[in-house]
């Protein structure tokens, strides 16, 4: 039996991001007010270089730790450096409005930290509890900054109710694992894996428990039915946290659910059949229940979150295809999250920027905006269209690579429903570019013309947030017309979970 | 020299229009000339691609031609950049050049935000040529897609708006129509091509080859059910773009709202996509099915010829009355295609180019009318003939090459579809041959109302066709009147590709 502390040292990336979360604490303390934008960078320069070293330290690694609690493997290195990425992305995007609205600013980034901390940690369990209470320092740190706008009401009603309804879901997420432990008396992927597979009959409880397990990653990937809670808390939370939870929070749940389907069920075979119909099924209603309900959305960041469950529902889609046969489901799931995020990255950057300039948050306030900001307009029009899937943008290759995924296993009709789905995300997208790009500037609530109420319309972006939208449109074109590069790294890290 | 432009014609041909159109995002000044000055080198450098493309096909060896095959995807999906082009391909290669490099000549018009047009009409091209030019089933979607999503901003930007009287046909409500039904059209295309792959999938290597797939439907992996099952919705797919019955009240309502050169390309150009996806996908991959729809396909194609006509008949906009002809004749490329007899199928390719230009040398000179007149209205619009001659002259010619006159592009194309019909679905044939009939009256009445007759003194100042349009013009009728008396050169071409169909 090997020691513990023997492989230790593959965790330093995650050791060295709890210090550095601490520290921006720390510092924060001493800091001077007019200061505290520094924490900013410092947690930035300390993503990019755990981004290297991780690079580094871990490619290739094929290990397991903590007697097989926590993987070290090529799926959990890519999501890692995937979610720091994402970090670095989302904190420049804060950082402006950060600046200019919340109070304690330093801490904003020692928690977003601390939440990139436990979307590395989803993406490498591989037992239960670990999972668990990675995604409850992930859920814990998402509480605090929905609630981060202290003096905003609607700040405070979207935390209340994302802490209530995360709850819940912990705790029945947390039951369900009581039960499968209660009948299988494991709680490592594998072992389940085997447990199933031996199991001739399976009995109730044991279908009780998967299913409540089921039930509480639904509701942390908002799928329908348990989608209730997100366009209320993205509604109300600070700009840049909706952002964030559209992208890295989403992000980091389908981590851990296809690492437990890849290792817990798909090789249980049997068993996996059936639960891939209910994953249809739910998929099918959450693809076509957030797209359609997006349609009636006025408030962009209601909107985002219903076309957030849209998406959620194609990502489902490809869950629901795993299969021991081929990996290509796994690998568009993968594709579909770096390629969803990337474009969601840069849809969101130009809302805050025009945000950050107008206060404002309705599709009807972007009327003339490709008038005045000529290239805030041109970003979102290429994220809008990458997401409705159309070339020569990441959404196109990203949507044929998954739903040819999902078709190849035999649920062509789900593919073609997620295709269905897609023509009525079109609508919807289009009617925001409709306000970019074709109506006038609308006026004012003081009934003058925006223009001379908000005259930051007429400036430039900040450099910041140039900087994300610059790299952004990049990734999307480059995903769009070259995936390759991604591809290759995405088959590895299905290779690791789909042994 | 030659031997090495072969090598990289077709890519250059794709990305010469797509390069640019990325380039010109980034240049300076929305309103500025410069950005009309570089749009046309843009599309002059792709029309002497596309030309010189067309004439170094060899038609004496046929079959695909400056073949190239860039690795993209390998691995379980198989998907690779394959460029090449046959006899079908060629001569809408051409087309698509010599639209563009026209559409972009006339658009000074074009005052408003004139950067982000061109942007987005180079991309829309680069995605015309595309479709054209690959072989494989991705790449062909991806392009067709790419070609689609310009239009709703081209139209919703820079269209116009139609009012009625009693209502008001909004450029926006046009562009979402158009998109729309496009897009859902290719939720057809995109369920079949998925449907396609997991069929060829089956018990061999998935592919998204053309060839491959082609060589798989020889060998008997797709079985008769299946293609019986899968071909409507290439055919329905395709059809929307091609303007297939019920499936075309997009198309009027969307040309009129663009603005000229778009209205251009897409009546010229995009919906020959349609028709050619129709070829390319359909029959190529899926015979058997083909077989066994064709008779729906040329009963829609029958209606499409007298809807078209009669619709087109009751207009009093011209552009309305234009757009409802393209309906119209469309519907004879897609009874062509149906008859699979290589008389038939060559007229319809042959249909597709002669359509292509006098539909777009059509749109052009209403351009020209409107934006002297701001009316399209044939009501008010009367002797045009006195004020604007050469106008007046090269409408002339496009309508009456559009009602089949002997000597002109249309008679030809028109004949060998009837041909075709005749041989397979006489009374279709002869419901066809008295849409022709029909064209007559609509091309006639348009002429007559808005050109001939005591001119309006309204139009006392009226000048006639800039010399851009003139040029334009002049080309494309010279055109029209070379097809038509001497079509041979552009035949051989068409037929070497047609004879490559399976069924035909």
């Amino acid at each position: 039996m090997t020691s513990l502390s023997d492989n230790l040292h593959l965790l330093t990336p995650e050791f060295a991001l709890a210090v550095l979360a601490f520290l921006v604490f720390a510092i924060d303390l001493f800091l001077p007010e007019d200061r505290k934008g520094y924490l900013g960078w410092v947690s930035i320069a300390g993503l990019l270089a755990l981004i290297v070293v991780s690079l580094v330290m871990l490619w290739g690694e094929e290990e397991s730790l903590y007697d097989g609690l926590l993987a070290v493997d090529d799926f959990a290195l890519f999501f890692k450096v995937f979610f720091m990425g994402m970090g670095v992305f989302i904190i420049l995007t804060s950082m402006d409005f950060v600046e200019d609205r919340l109070e304690h600013r330093g801490e904003f980034y020692g928690l977003l930290l601390f939440s990139i901390l436990g979307m590395n940690l989803m993406a490498q369990s591989r037992e239960l509890l670990t999972a668990y209470i990675a995604l409850e320092l992930l859920s814990f740190s998402l509480y605090v900054l929905a609630a981060y706008a202290k003096d905003d009401a609607k700040s405070n009603e979207s935390a209340l109710k994302y802490i209530i309804v995360g709850a819940v879901s912990s705790a029945i997420l947390l039951y369900g694992v009581s039960m499968v432990y209660g009948v299988l008396g494991v709680t490592k992927f594998e072992d389940i894996a085997a447990g199933l597979a031996v199991a001739s009959e399976v009995s109730p409880a044991l279908w009780v428990g998967v299913g409540l397990i089921l039930v509480g990653l639904m509701f942390k990937i908002s799928a329908v039915p348990f989608h209730m809670w997100a366009p209320d808390v993205y509604e109300g939370a600070p700009y840049p946290v909706t952002a964030y939870l559209a992208i890295g929070s989403k992000a980091a749940a389908f981590a851990l659910v296809l690492r437990l389907a890849a290792e817990g069920f798909v090789p249980a075979a049997d068993r996996w059949e059936q639960w891939q119909i209910i994953l249809a099924v739910l998929a099918a209603l959450t693809m076509l229940l957030g797209n359609l309900v997006a349609l009636a959305q006025k408030n962009l960041k209601r909107l985002m979150a219903y076309s957030s469950i849209g998406h959620a529902g194609f990502i489902l889609a490809g869950i629901a295809a795993l299969s021991l046969d081929s990996d290509l489901a796994s690998n568009g799931v993968m594709f579909y999250l770096v390629g969803y995020s990337i474009t969601n990255l840069v849809v969101f950057a130009a809302l805050i920027s025009f945000f950050n300039m107008t206060g404002k948050e309705t599709i009807t306030d972007l009327g003339g905006l490709a008038d005045h900001q000529p290239f805030l307009a041109a970003a979102l029009a290429m994220g809008l269209f990458s997401l409705a899937g159309l070339p020569i943008f990441a959404g196109f290759t990203m949507k044929f690579y998954l739903f040819t995924a999902v078709a190849n296993e035999g649920f062509l009709w789900l593919a073609g429903l997620a295709v269905f789905s897609s023509l009525i995300s079109l609508y919807y997208y289009l009617q925001i570019l409709r306000q970019v790009y074709i109506e006038p500037t609308p006026a004012s609530d003081g009934g003058g013309d925006l223009l001379e109420d908000y005259p930051a319309l007429t400036k430039r972006t900040s450099l910041t947030l140039l900087t994300v939208l610059g790299s952004g449109m990049a990734g999307i074109i480059w995903l769009g017309i070259y995936p390759k590069p991604l591809i290759d790294a995405i088959e590895a890290a299905s290779r690791a979970v789909m042994s | 020299m030659m031997n090495d432009f072969d090598q990289v014609a077709l890519l250059l041909l794709i990305l010469v229009p797509l390069a640019g159109s990325l380039m010109m995002m980034f240049m300076p000044g929305d309103q500025s000339k410069e950005s009309w000055y570089f749009a046309i080198f843009v599309a002059g450098i792709s029309l002497i691609l596309s030309l010189l493309v067309f004439f170094r096909y060899d038609y004496d060896a046929g079959g695909f031609q400056f073949i190239r095959t860039y690795e993209w995807l390998p691995g379980p999906l198989d998907i690779n950049l394959a460029l090449g082009i046959d006899g079908i391909s060629a001569p809408l290669v051409l087309l698509n050049g010599v639209v563009l490099f026209g559409g972009v000549l006339i658009s000074q018009t074009i005052t408003h935000r004139i950067r982000d047009f061109f942007v987005l009409l180079l991309a829309l091209s680069a995605g015309v040529f595309g479709t054209f030019a690959v072989r494989d089933l991705f790449f062909l979607f991806f392009f067709y897609e790419l070609a689609v999503l310009p239009m709703y901003l081209l139209i919703g930007v820079w269209g116009s708006s139609t009012d009625f009287g009693t209502f008001l046909r909004t450029k926006e409500y046009g562009a979402m129509k158009l998109i729309l039904f496009l897009v859902a059209g290719s939720i057809l295309v995109w369920i079949g091509i998925l449907a396609l792959y997991v069929e060829a999938s089956d018990n061999s290597a998935a592919t998204f080859s053309l060839q491959g797939l082609a060589q798989l439907s020889e060998s008997g992996q797709f079985d008769e059910t299946f293609q019986t099952w899968v071909f409507p919705l290439f055919m329905v797919g395709f059809g929307v773009l091609a303007g297939l019955w019920p499936f075309h009240t997009w198309s009027p309502d969307g040309h009129v709202a663009a603005p000229t050169a778009v209205s251009m390309l897409h009546a010229g150009v995009l919906m020959k996509l349609g028709a050619y996806g129709i070829i390319r996908v359909g029959m190529f991959l899926l015979p058997e099915g083909a077989e066994n729809w064709m008779p729906v396909l040329i009963s829609l194609g029958t209606v499409n010829v007298l809807y078209g006509a009669v619709s087109a008949m009751s207009q009093n906009d011209l552009k309305y009355i234009i757009g409802y002809s393209s309906v119209s004749h469309m519907g004879y490329v897609l009874m062509g295609i149906a008859t699979l007899d290589n008389v038939g199928v060559g007229g319809a390719v042959l249909q597709m180019v002669s359509h292509g230009l006098m539909t777009a040398l059509m749109f052009l000179l209403v351009g020209s009318v409107y934006h002297r007149t701001h009316t399209r209205d044939i009501t008010v619009l009367n002797g045009l003939a006195s004020r604007m001659p050469v106008n007046t002259f090269f409408f002339a010619i496009a309508g009456l090459a559009s009602l089949g006159l002997p000597g002109l592009s249309g008679f030809i194309a028109e004949f060998m579809v009837f041909t075709g019909a005749f041989r397979t679905y006489l009374p279709l044939a002869i419901l066809a041959v008295i849409g022709a009939a029909l064209t007559a009256v609509y091309i006639l009445r348009l002429l007559a109302r808005t050109f001939m007759g005591e001119a309006d003194e309204r139009w006392a100042d009226l000048t006639d066709a800039s010399p851009m349009e003139m040029s334009v013009g002049g080309a494309f009728v010279a055109i029209i009147i070379f097809i038509g008396v001497w079509p041979a050169p552009l035949m051989r071409v068409i037929n070497v590709g047609v004879q490559t169909i399976p069924g035909v």
